[in-house]
């Protein structure tokens, strides 16, 4: 670009805008274009999210339900306060992002490094934020039941309206069935842990315990889980077919197969984006500690990387919206 | 380079910043108002807001109006799009803005219908 600069005699032979038809350097524009493709990507995922909730509108998992977990606060309720944190954190390394560019700007190298060095560590602690979240989401809290057609049975006392675990209440039945290992058997196929409880401990736990309702997915009229009679219940745990503790890619015990995936994999994408942001934050950083853009002479790579960042925490406004709060 | 090109009004021109320092600071202040009112509504969910406008609830409406009014600043200001040249803002906006909704709308749309055919079919899904 600079040197076609200098090769042309004379400026009427330039575009109107000049060498730098919009002002933008060349690896600033592409950053910019790839940060274009990379949204309508998230939009993809996002939409299809959207696509299977419309689909199963009355019967998707409510997320106050799914995500109660505060560090340190063990069985208090505490829906989104914790995801609100993370959010916080992410915008405040945006901030020092920014910051870290206009110093740049300014050539102040003392101040870039300063600002880098804050940036990586919020996000790292939000890095760190995700994988607890879904350390608890994969553990799962109360564990719940799956009839033949993928229905998730979760268990409610009849009276207070609290969530039961089928761990508490189910009886330990004794049981020659173990762990599938791919040394035994034909196909070499092996199976995952089994669940701490088994299916009929769970079932004669149920009927042992008078007090103790089915909730099932389905929501009603006010958009709450659809709870059964104590006779319903009886009936309706006769179609349990699995124990679900927790969640995997093929069945979690917060409702809809399809509501774990997602989040796998949209939060997974994000946190893949800021892992990625993290690693190359480190690598600017050392070049600004080595000197390389205060003798290039400027520090655009600073503000192209920054780009990125703040890009990422675009996408988690979005990420948190559609997952926590509608 | 950009350092004297900055923008520092915001709000169209209500809030003026004496520097691009002090206009991060405030962006962030109203960022952090805007979250604190989505995380508050999201914890209360007010029964006004739990009525129905074009099939979606109002308070997911208001989630979402609030997150784009966040990606509008977070862009503008932290992306320094307000910086840009209108033809590169434009090229970059753009075809977000269409080709986004569009997106969404269609398979919104036909997601709906699939809710319905499935609602009112003769094989139950409930089983």
């Amino acid at each position: 670009m600079e040197v076609t600069a200098k090769a042309s005699v004379n400026e009427s032979q330039l575009w109107g805008g000049g060498n730098k038809p919009l002002n933008a350097s060349y690896g600033k524009m592409m950053m910019w274009f790839f940060i274009v493709s990379d949204a309508l990507t998230f939009t993809g995922f996002l939409v299809s999210y959207g696509f299977s909730r419309f689909k199963n509108i009355n019967s998707w998992p409510i997320a106050d339900e799914v995500f109660t977990h505060f560090p340190f606060l063990h069985g208090v309720d505490a829906p989104m306060y914790y995801v609100a944190l993370m959010t916080f954190v992410l915008i405040f390394s945006s901030v020092t992002m920014v910051l870290a560019v206009d110093a740049g700007h300014h050539m102040q190298k003392a101040k870039v490094t300063f600002y880098m060095l804050l940036t990586i560590i919020g996000g790292a602690i939000f890095v760190g934020s995700q994988a607890w979240e879904w350390k608890n989401f994969i553990k799962g809290e109360y564990g719940a039941l799956e009839t033949k057609g993928g229905q998730i049975l979760q268990f409610v006392n009849a009276e207070t309206g609290k969530r039961a675990a089928i761990q508490e209440f189910a009886v330990g039945i004794e049981t020659d069935r173990t762990t599938h290992q791919s040394s035994n058997g034909i196909w070499y196929e092996n199976e995952t842990a089994l669940p701490t409880v088994s299916l009929a401990g769970v079932k004669e736990g149920f009927v042992a315990n008078t007090d103790l309702v089915i909730r099932t997915q389905q929501l009603d009229e006010k958009g709450q889980k659809t709870v059964l009679t104590r006779e319903e219940s009886l009936l309706k745990i006769e179609e349990s077919m699995y124990v679900v503790e927790g969640a995997n890619l093929i069945r979690n015990e917060y409702g809809n197969r399809l509501f774990a995936d997602f989040f796998f994999f949209i939060t997974g994408f994000h946190g893949f984006h800021v892992l990625s942001g993290v690693v190359i934050n480190i690598i600017i950083f050392f070049n600004v500690i080595l000197g390389t853009y205060e003798r290039r002479g400027h520090y655009e790579m600073v503000e192209k990387v920054g780009l990125y960042w703040h890009f990422v925490d675009l996408v988690w406004v979005f990420v948190f919206t559609f997952f926590y709060l509608v | 380079m950009a350092a004297e090109g900055h923008k520092l009004a915001i709000f169209r021109g209500l809030l003026k910043f004496k520097s691009n320092q002090q206009k991060i600071w405030g962006v962030l202040i109203f960022l952090s108002i805007v979250t604190t009112i989505e995380v508050a509504l999201g914890i209360i969910k007010p029964e006004i807001l739990m009525g129905s406008f074009l099939r979606m609830k109002i308070l997911n409406w208001i989630f979402i109006i609030l997150t784009l009014v966040k990606a509008y600043y977070i862009a503008w200001d932290f992306m320094h799009i307000r910086d840009e040249k209108n033809g590169f803002k434009n090229a970059i906006v753009l075809p977000l803005i269409i080709l986004i909704p569009y997106l969404a709308f269609i398979l919104l749309i036909e997601a709906d219908y699939i809710f319905e055919v499935m609602k009112d079919g003769f094989v139950s899904w409930n089983f």
